[in-house]
């Protein structure tokens, strides 16, 4: 590749980055720089394999949620082990004042500073799974294991009425649940993504 | 803008707005000859003693230690905390803007929030991975990235939620940094994250980054790539040293103009996905309720903003005569074009001048020379940025935005988010200053 093809194809900041970056990125005998290698190009190269287990990302049609299942049933009992001390007896909050209620909440006409909740705000449950997931317990994240985290995932969506009491969260199941106020959002500034 | 109520009292200087305002040209190089047409010099004539040397200067003073810290007689000049124990919860300290001037905040009264505590992180063992929608997923270290050309920037990161207890119904009686103490400006310095995207070679599909901090909550935002390549940096310094232990050590993402949070701090991941996340943090928190109850999501921006910092509640004025007001302005979508100020409660405005370079993104400080003649005052200011964005009147914005049905008592609140209105500062006969609206 020319000189003046390289030029023509970067940014002013980059063209600029490799010639301050020339003497560092490549031995002086090297041949001129191709595009690709004007940059510094410090980065280890990774297998998504080895992210896997940093990999707890989770987007709204399901993809990142890992195998497993769980039901309300077996949710009730990990959520009174692990839960309740903060979140109050079968969710309903009242623990301490920071801890929130994880069942109910008012409509959202009742002002602007009305309680947030899992039922009268979250647009999609994979929200509910995916911070359950990376941030509690608490005091113990990463804790719970993928089956425990479906389980109270369902437990939570059960006591909200949102799904059945018998019915049993999992990677094909949860994205499908419709929250009741996911098509109730306005983007400000949608000339911005 | 009036010219009114120049009260017969101002001498030679021009007069730009009502209850004192004097123009900010008086500002320039005039020195003891403005304060003296201001009526301040030699209004006391008191007898002055005879002067004598300070015991400070007649002994060795102090060791120079390694790392300085402030004189013991500015004690008070610290973050006021939400959670001072620790407890199980999110942590807030706040900037206490009534008591810094300038426009760069030092690095120990930077604002800081922490959801899951302050991560102690070893720099020799932390690791930023890019992966997702690239071509090569890439591992890098501190070590790494501090090899690269590093770009500097001062700007401005502000929690969604700062002043949040403007939205009170009645104006909650808290100083500057209570109200607004969720804003710092500093200089950062970091790899522009273009460069790393590049090196990945990012998939045209993908429209989102996933970044994840290493705290223990994993918190995780979802941010448009547009931004990632417009002006977005991996810091790894902060105002010239390391990043603190608070705003994110040993780096985080700085997305200039944008909601704090998405500024992630302890900066470990970065994954290239085709849609946003909807994370905990942009589902609820960060996201808001209007009046009516539709709501907003994906709000991104910072919008200009201004407020004054001196004087301010529960300063006091001492003697009528003159007084600078001063405060700091900003506004995500730029640089700062103007700050005009009032004193008579929004009836006049007076431009104000503004101090050294204007940066994008960044605070701009503001003074207006005022001369105060004893009577109640109300002072406001109220800001304007390059992008043609005015900052919206309390009625404004009241109306568009809404208001608690019920007074709101703490300053630690958060009844709603991204307030950006004025705020306004009453000062009483005997020069008690209050928080107001007007």
């Amino acid at each position: 590749m020319s000189t003046l093809e390289m030029f023509g194809r970067k940014t002013l900041a980059a063209t600029l980055l490799a010639v301050t970056l020339g003497a560092v990125a490549a031995p002086a005998q090297s041949p001129p720089q191709s595009p690709s290698t004007a940059s510094p190009h410090l980065g280890r190269p990774i297998s998504e394999a080895d992210i896997k287990n940093w990999d707890i990302a989770v987007l709204p049609n399901g993809v990142g949620l890992p195998a497993g299942q769980g039901t309300p049933q077996e949710g009730a009992t990990i959520f009174a082990e692990k839960c309740s001390a903060c979140h109050g007896e079968a969710a309903r909050g009242g623990v301490a004042p920071f801890y929130p209620a994880l069942v109910g909440g008012p409509p959202l006409t009742d002002g602007i500073e009305t309680r947030k909740t899992i039922a009268n705000y979250y647009a999609y449950p994979t929200t509910i799974f995916d911070y359950i997931r990376r941030a509690m317990p608490y005091p113990a994240p990463r804790s719970l294991s993928d089956h425990e985290v479906y389980a109270l995932t369902a437990y939570i969506l059960s006591l909200n009425k949102l799904i059945g009491e018998n019915d049993t969260m999992d990677a094909q199941s949860l994205p499908k649940v419709k929250m009741p106020n996911r098509d109730n959002f306005i983007m400000p500034y949608p000339d911005r993504i | 803008m009036g010219k009114s109520s120049s009260r017969g009292r101002t001498p030679s200087l021009e007069a730009v707005a009502g209850n004192g305002l004097v123009n900010r040209r008086a500002l320039l190089g005039r020195g003891i000859a403005l304060a003296g047409a201001l009526g301040v010099s030699g209004a006391t004539g008191a007898a002055a003693e005879p002067l004598e040397d300070a015991p400070w200067s007649h002994a060795f003073g102090e060791v120079t230690p390694p790392l300085q810290t402030p004189s013991r007689f500015e004690k008070n000049v610290v973050r006021a905390l939400s959670n001072p124990n620790g407890e199980f919860r999110t942590a807030h300290a706040r900037t206490p803007h009534q008591l810094l001037n300038g426009t760069i905040t030092p690095n120990p009264l930077h604002f800081s929030i922490n959801h899951g505590g302050i991560p102690d992180i070893d720099p020799a063992q932390h690791k930023l991975v890019i992966h997702g929608m690239v071509k090569q997923p890439l591992e890098f270290t501190l070590e790494t990235l501090s090899r690269y050309p590093l770009a500097t920037r001062p700007h401005f990161v502000e929690c969604a939620g700062n002043s949040a207890g403007m939205f009170s119904s009645e104006p909650i009686q808290a100083p500057a940094g209570l109200l607004h103490g969720l804003v710092s400006n500093a200089e950062w310095t970091g790899v522009p994250l273009s460069v790393l995207l590049d090196e990945a070679t990012i998939d045209p599909n993908a429209k989102w980054l996933v970044a994840e901090g290493g705290d223990a909550q994993f918190l995780d935002r979802s941010i448009p790539v547009k931004k990632a390549y417009d002006d977005a940096i991996v810091a790894i310094y902060q105002n010239g040293e390391r990043l603190m232990p608070g705003n994110g050590y040993p780096m985080r993402l700085l997305v200039a103009g944008y909601q704090g949070n998405m500024n992630v701090k302890f900066l470990r991941r970065l994954k290239a996905v085709d849609q946003p996340a909807y994370t905990y943090f942009e589902s609820k928190n960060y996201s808001q309720i209007l009046p009516g109850g539709k709501t907003w999501r994906f709000h991104f921006l910072m919008e200009v903003k201004s407020f004054i910092t001196s004087p301010s509640f529960g300063q006091h004025l001492k003697e009528p005569g003159f007084y600078a007001i001063s405060g700091v302005a900003y506004s995500g979508a730029g640089r700062i074009a103007k700050v005009m100020v009032s004193a008579d409660g929004g009836k006049s405005w007076g431009e104000a001048a503004l101090q050294g370079a204007v940066h994008d993104k960044a605070f701009t400080r503001f003074v207006m020379p005022w001369r105060w003649d004893g009577q109640p005052a109300v002072l406001q200011s109220r800001a304007w940025d390059e992008a043609g964005n005015v900052q919206p009147l309390r009625a404004e914005f009241v109306a568009a935005r809404g208001q608690t049905k019920a007074p709101v008592k703490s300053p630690l609140a958060f009844p709603n988010q991204h307030y950006n209105s004025l705020t306004s500062w009453g000062v009483d006969r005997k020069g008690e200053v209050a928080h107001v609206y007007a």
